[in-house]
């Protein structure tokens, strides 16, 4: 009997941890234009010690001002939605639920775009309007999980494949109901809009929204995290986790209401990327074990390294051009979840 | 030692002096309709029974004769219609999840499990109910399972995975989580089910044994009549939501009664140990 410790716990999430570091150090370093390791590490020394103002390459003002912001942005969204899936997957008791794959996302799209829509006709400073659309972008997502969660009910039980259905189905419904609204969007940069519904880290952030995210990110995770053991148990069915002392409305709440907020908050400045929130919790599974404890800060970590990885190559990989990530994601993912689905069936 | 390895409880005098019965079902009934507007589908018609420590209660019956319903009642995920149903002093549907799951453990049919676990992974979630959403096992908790896998005599079993062991096997290691939650009331739901015979006497066996020397009070769901009568102190007998007879099994264990709950021509003779024991006779 090897029960989890924080000591062990802790020991994998360094190594995680470790890893990610490299994976930015190399990020920060790959992409059009080539910069020393030795000029990096002297750049970012100068930042850490508030001497920004030392740099004087236009390769540091790059990577300080340019490749640095998309990658923390990645990192945060990557973390929010690996443990949306993985908090999904637990919640609806199906190894297959994903924001993407439920049409949360398209959900959150539909929130944001409409947020978007409301923003132009008000007259509101740039900073007020720049949270209203996360913020609908969280309303959209929560209400199409709650939609999809009775679509998948069948005499109060979750059915697997009608719940799947029933996502692929309001996933689709959502589409139309975008390419709707971005056609009475009039004056919109469409290009960039197709861009940020495929996924896409490419557009800067104001500062208040990376502030909100990030913080976004760290509350409804710690949220989630504080049932980590719960959860646990609600794989096993919620009558059986209820009567191992989960007090299971409660748990359905709290992981409910912190996967929209992480959902909404990582569409809304993202758009819409796939399967990071499905195969990330998966592959820390496979290595990890099914534990939450282990898993969900797992995931956060591995959903960070996997989407830096995937946006430096989409914005090297056919550069001076760029890729959304989004496209990247899938063209990796969607692969990978073949086979992972295959091995799971043999 | 410290307190959390009583086992299975503290039988302390208090409790002791207070009552010796540790379960009182008292005038319990329930009724399940689809929507309150229509006549109910099925009832249950208020029913008493009293357990003591170290007893094991069998609840007897033909199908849709109410036998989970009472079940679920007693442990508290239903609440009855009318009566209450008292463990040592409280009232189970009232409890918070995790103090019933202190005090009551419930082996079900058996569950399917999402991602496969090893077998003290799912011996040590039977701890859950001692600490809170986010915790992590201490010693102690490894020693209570480690001790519970061994009552159940599944210590070799602990390294292997759930998804990987015999029906029998499996039904210790559930038998096992139970008893890590260190409860006063131990429920089973048809444990015996897709067991062999062996499996089934090892099973029933284990279970007179742990009441026996951890004073748990049990209540078996089950439609093995022998076994009922071989290791029950007390049976309930129900019919169609009724409840026909409660009381030792060499007293409900009667011939016309039993023929007419279960609809077929059936023998009872006492064996030498005063044990009932039911032949059934095929119809032609």
């Amino acid at each position: 009997m090897r029960p989890l410790t924080i000591g062990r716990l802790l020991f994998r999430c360094g190594i995680l941890a470790a890893l990610l570091f490299v994976v930015v150090v190399i990020a920060l370093k790959m992409g059009a234009v080539q910069v020393s390791l030795y000029g990096l590490g002297r750049d970012l020394l100068s930042v850490l010690l508030g001497q920004s103002s030392a740099i004087s390459t236009d390769y540091g003002m790059i990577v300080v001002d340019i490749r640095l912001p998309r990658i923390l942005l990645g990192i945060v969204v990557g973390a929010s939605l690996s443990v949306a899936g993985a908090s999904f997957q637990a919640l609806l008791r199906n190894p297959l639920a994903d924001p993407y794959v439920l049409g949360v996302s398209s959900g959150a799209a539909v929130g944001a775009i409409i947020a978007l829509i409301i923003e132009s006709h008000l007259a509101l400073s740039p900073e007020i309007a720049g949270l209203i659309t996360p913020f609908g972008a969280f309303l959209g997502a929560a209400v199409t999980i709650a939609a999809v969660y009775f679509l998948g009910r069948r005499d109060g039980q979750i059915d697997s494949s009608t719940l799947l259905l029933g996502g692929i189905i309001t996933a689709s419904f959502l589409s139309a109901i975008i390419m709707f609204l971005m056609n009475t969007l009039a004056g919109s940069n469409l290009r960039g809009t197709v861009f940020w519904l495929m996924g896409d880290l490419s557009t800067p952030q104001p500062r208040s929204l990376l502030y909100l995210l990030s913080f976004g990110f760290l509350a409804a995770a710690g949220a989630i995290y504080t049932t980590a053991s719960d959860l646990n148990l609600l794989l096993a069915g919620e009558k059986e986790a209820m009567h191992l002392g989960v007090d299971v409305p409660r748990v359905r709440i709290v992981v409910y209401l912190a996967a929209s907020i992480l959902t909404g908050l990582a569409v809304s400045v993202s758009g819409a990327i796939g399967y990071v929130g499905l195969l990330v919790p998966h592959v820390m599974r496979l290595i990890f074990g099914a534990d939450h404890r282990m898993l969900l800060p797992a995931s956060a970590l591995g959903g960070a390294i996997a989407i830096v990885i995937a946006d430096t190559l989409a914005r090297t990989i056919v550069a001076p051009s760029e890729l959304p990530v989004g496209a990247m994601t899938a063209m990796a993912g969607a692969p990978l979840f073949i086979y992972l689905l295959r091995r799971r069936l043999t | 030692m410290s307190s959390a390895l009583r086992n299975p409880l503290p039988s302390s005098e208090q409790t002791r002096s207070a009552s010796d019965v540790r379960l009182s079902v008292e005038q319990v009934s329930y009724a399940y309709a689809p929507n309150p507007s229509q006549a109910p589908l099925f009832t249950l018609e208020a029913l008493s029974f009293h357990a003591k420590p170290g007893e094991i209660v069998a609840i007897l019956g033909p199908n849709a004769s109410g036998k989970s319903t009472l079940l679920k009642l007693i442990s508290g995920a239903l609440e009855p219609l009318s009566g209450r149903i008292i463990l040592n002093g409280f009232v189970t549907h009232s409890l918070t999840p995790r103090t019933r799951a202190q005090r009551i453990a419930l082996v079900q049919q058996e569950s399917r499990l999402l991602f496969p676990s090893r077998a003290w992974e799912f011996v040590l979630q039977g701890r859950h109910p001692y600490g809170s959403g986010l915790r992590f096992e201490t010693q102690d908790d490894v020693t209570i399972a480690t001790n519970a896998l061994t009552q159940v005599g599944a210590n070799h079993l602990s390294d292997r995975w759930m998804d990987k062991i015999s029906g029998g096997e499996k039904q210790r290691v559930i038998l096992a989580r139970a008893l890590a939650q260190q409860p006063l009331l131990l429920l089973l739901d048809e444990p015996t089910l897709h067991l062999d015979i062996g499996a089934q006497v090892d099973l029933l066996h284990n279970l007179r044994r742990l009441a026996a020397e951890n004073r748990y009070t049990v209540v078996v769901v089950t439609h093995e009549l022998n076994l009922a009568g071989e290791y029950a102190d007390q049976v309930v007998l129900l019919q169609k939501g009724k409840c026909l007879r409660v009381g030792p099994p060499a007293s409900v264990f009667q011939r016309e009664l039993l023929e007419q709950v279960f609809q077929a021509p059936l023998s009872v003779e006492m064996t030498s140990s005063g044990r009932p024991r039911v032949t059934l006779f095929s119809n032609t």
